[in-house]
């Protein structure tokens, strides 16, 4: 385990005992984590597991119901003012993308920059296209999303993200959604970004990427962490029965 | 890359004119049969329209009273005010027509801002000061009649009605319950009663509710009836279009730290009313001819002045060319209308899909 980083690091997500119903399904049963500056964490998990809902609960898509999620040192509660702070903070990417259909690359980019962050258009804009660069499609600024792949989408969604300066990101299933040959370019945008030393926490089942650049992998089952360890040793030994049915599963094709 | 030369190209298919009868209009023998029956019921409707229109019909009911049509009993010396008014309409049209591709640039504002001010210019223009003024005397809002007062009545609504209807929209969609409730009160009780009565209540209720020293003409209140009625179809329409807008697009909303308020404006609005410029303009098209209903409350409208000039006794009895006249005007105003909704449709779909 890697117990030494954590508590040397600067602890910048804490999540203690999180509890979450919809309706009369407990789908959060008390998470505990604690994930520092700088780490890269994949989560997986069967469907209906509580990944996604864990995730989003963290930006507060979702409201936690019982428990304390602190991030970057604020605690999620209903202040509004809270909570548009901590989602200024924190970046988030989509399974659907979910670009503005209304508005072109550049602007799906410059918007929240221009009008959260209160930047001049030209320096946010300037921004933008130092983004695209970065994820590999400088060419497509001027058109709009529905005329991109999905490859292109998800890493302009990157971008998106990415363009606010955030502290985190978040990726929710970011490549379930993409055709076969687009996951990898789209995987390499997020293998740099992790290189780059961004706090990173991934619900995927893209084992590869895990092994590349993840610090941990949390194992999750029935609305909690069932197992959690670095990558090799979640491979290589894993402990629960759940997680070796799980990973021979996925791992068998 | 893939040199010019061996690109295939796709087979040409030109259709000559014989060709493309056949194809269309003889391609099997029903197909002629049915071309054959509207050519001939094409052919006799059109002929006894074109025989009446120009031999029978006496158009000169229309002619000497093309004023009384266009402004019914504004006064004639007054007349210049009305074109100045539809002077400023057009310029401001030809501007916004010149400077439509300039997105975003300050001109663009000052347009907006010009559209906003045109409407207390014209206001100010068409009724003037009082009756002791020498530049623009009082023209009291009861002489305002014809296409003018049509015109006043259907603009204004329309323009007014939009806004309230966007509010009540959002107003049904919030989370406060208060809000919600008194919203979908209104729309739902305003919906269930026929404009007729709404008009006939802004006239007899209005009053009452106002203070005492604010009295508003009479049409004055039939345009807050008109407003506050379509209000609720706009915002029946425009919640449609919220509910068309994916549930993804707010979570990536606020997922940038947008406010409720950013993302409304930003983001599910723009794409909400463009889900429904279809049906907004239609109801605004309904809403246009549905202002003739204001010949109950005493107002003479374009339908009104027409039900007028047919009882003029030189021309008594020509019923057919008054009212195709009126119908003519009113099917140009409606399908300009529709045009340009359709025009701004596609302006607005650029990369949708």
């Amino acid at each position: 385990m890697n117990s030494d980083k954590m508590e040397t690091g600067e602890e910048i997500i804490i999540c203690r005992d999180v509890h979450k119903w919809f309706g009369n399904f407990h789908v959060l049963r008390g998470v505990n984590l604690t994930i520092t500056k700088g780490e890269v964490v994949v989560i997986c998990g069967p469907s209906g597991s509580g990944k996604s809902t864990f995730i989003r609960s963290i930006n507060r898509l979702e409201e936690h119901q019982r428990g304390t999620i602190i991030v970057d040192g604020i605690e999620l509660t209903n202040d509004l003012r809270n909570i548009h702070a901590i989602q200024r903070e924190i970046g988030m990417v989509f399974q659907q993308f979910n670009l503005f259909p209304h508005l072109k690359v550049i602007d799906n980019i410059t918007l929240a920059p221009v009008w959260v962050r209160k930047w001049p258009k030209d320096k946010a804009e300037k921004i933008a296209r130092e983004l695209l660069n970065r994820v590999g499609i400088p060419e497509q600024a001027d058109k709009y999303p529905g005329q991109l792949s999905g490859g292109q989408q998800q890493r302009v969604a990157i971008a998106r993200a990415l363009a606010m300066q955030p502290k985190i990101m978040l990726f929710d299933e970011p490549t379930s959604a993409l055709d076969p040959e687009m996951i990898k370019e789209v995987l390499d945008v997020m293998v740099e970004l992790a290189r780059s030393g961004m706090t990173m926490i991934v619900v995927t089942h893209e084992m590869g990427f895990a092994r590349e650049v993840a610090n941990r992998i949390f194992f999750f089952d029935d609305g909690n962490i069932v197992e959690q360890n670095t990558p090799e040793e979640f491979f290589r030994n894993p402990q629960e029965e759940r997680t070796k049915r799980f990973l021979s599963q996925i791992l068998t094709y | 890359m893939i040199k010019e030369a061996l690109v295939e190209k796709p087979p040409r298919e030109e259709v000559g004119l014989l060709e493309w009868l056949k194809r269309n209009l003889f391609s099997t023998w029903y197909n002629t049969l049915l071309t054959f029956v509207s050519l001939a019921f094409l052919f006799f409707v059109g002929r006894a329209i074109i025989v009446w229109a120009l031999h029978t019909a006496r158009w000169e009911v229309v002619t000497t009273n093309i004023k009384v049509f266009m402004i019914g009993r504004y006064p004639a010396s007054e007349a210049w005010r009305v074109l100045a008014s539809l002077g400023v309409i057009l310029l401001l049209t030809a501007l916004t027509w010149v400077f439509r591709k300039l997105r975003g640039r300050p001109i663009r504002q000052w347009l907006i801002l010009g559209w906003l001010l045109s409407f207390p210019l014209i206001g100010v223009l068409l009724r003037g000061f009082s009756e002791q003024n020498l530049f623009l005397p009082l023209v009291s809002s009861r002489v305002w009649s014809g296409l003018l007062l049509t015109l006043v009545l259907a603009i204004v609504g329309i323009t007014a009605s939009f806004p309230l209807g966007l509010i009540l929209a959002l107003g049904r969609r919030s989370k406060l319950p208060v809000i919600k409730i008194l919203c979908t009160i209104y729309i739902e009780t305003i919906r269930g009663v026929p404009l007729i009565s709404v008009l006939f209540m802004s006239q007899l209720m209005l009053p009452l509710f106002l203070p005492p020293h604010i009295r508003l003409s009479t049409v004055m209140r039939a345009l807050t009836g008109i407003t506050l009625f379509s209000a609720a179809y706009t915002a029946e329409n425009v919640r449609g279009g919220l509910a068309s807008v994916p549930v993804g697009q707010y979570e990536a909303a606020r997922s940038l730290g947008l406010s409720n308020v950013l993302m409304m404006v930003l983001i599910v609005l723009p794409q909400a009313l463009r889900a429904v410029i279809p049906a907004i303009v239609g109801q605004f098209i309904s809403l246009f001819k549905d202002t003739t209903l204001v010949v109950i409350v005493g107002l003479l409208d374009l339908l009104g002045v027409a039900k007028a000039v047919t009882g003029q006794r030189q021309f008594i009895g020509l019923h057919q060319e008054v009212y195709f006249f009126v119908a003519l005007l009113f099917f140009i105003f409606c399908s300009l209308m529709s045009r340009g909704s359709r025009r701004l449709e596609r302006s607005l779909g650029v990369g949708e899909r």
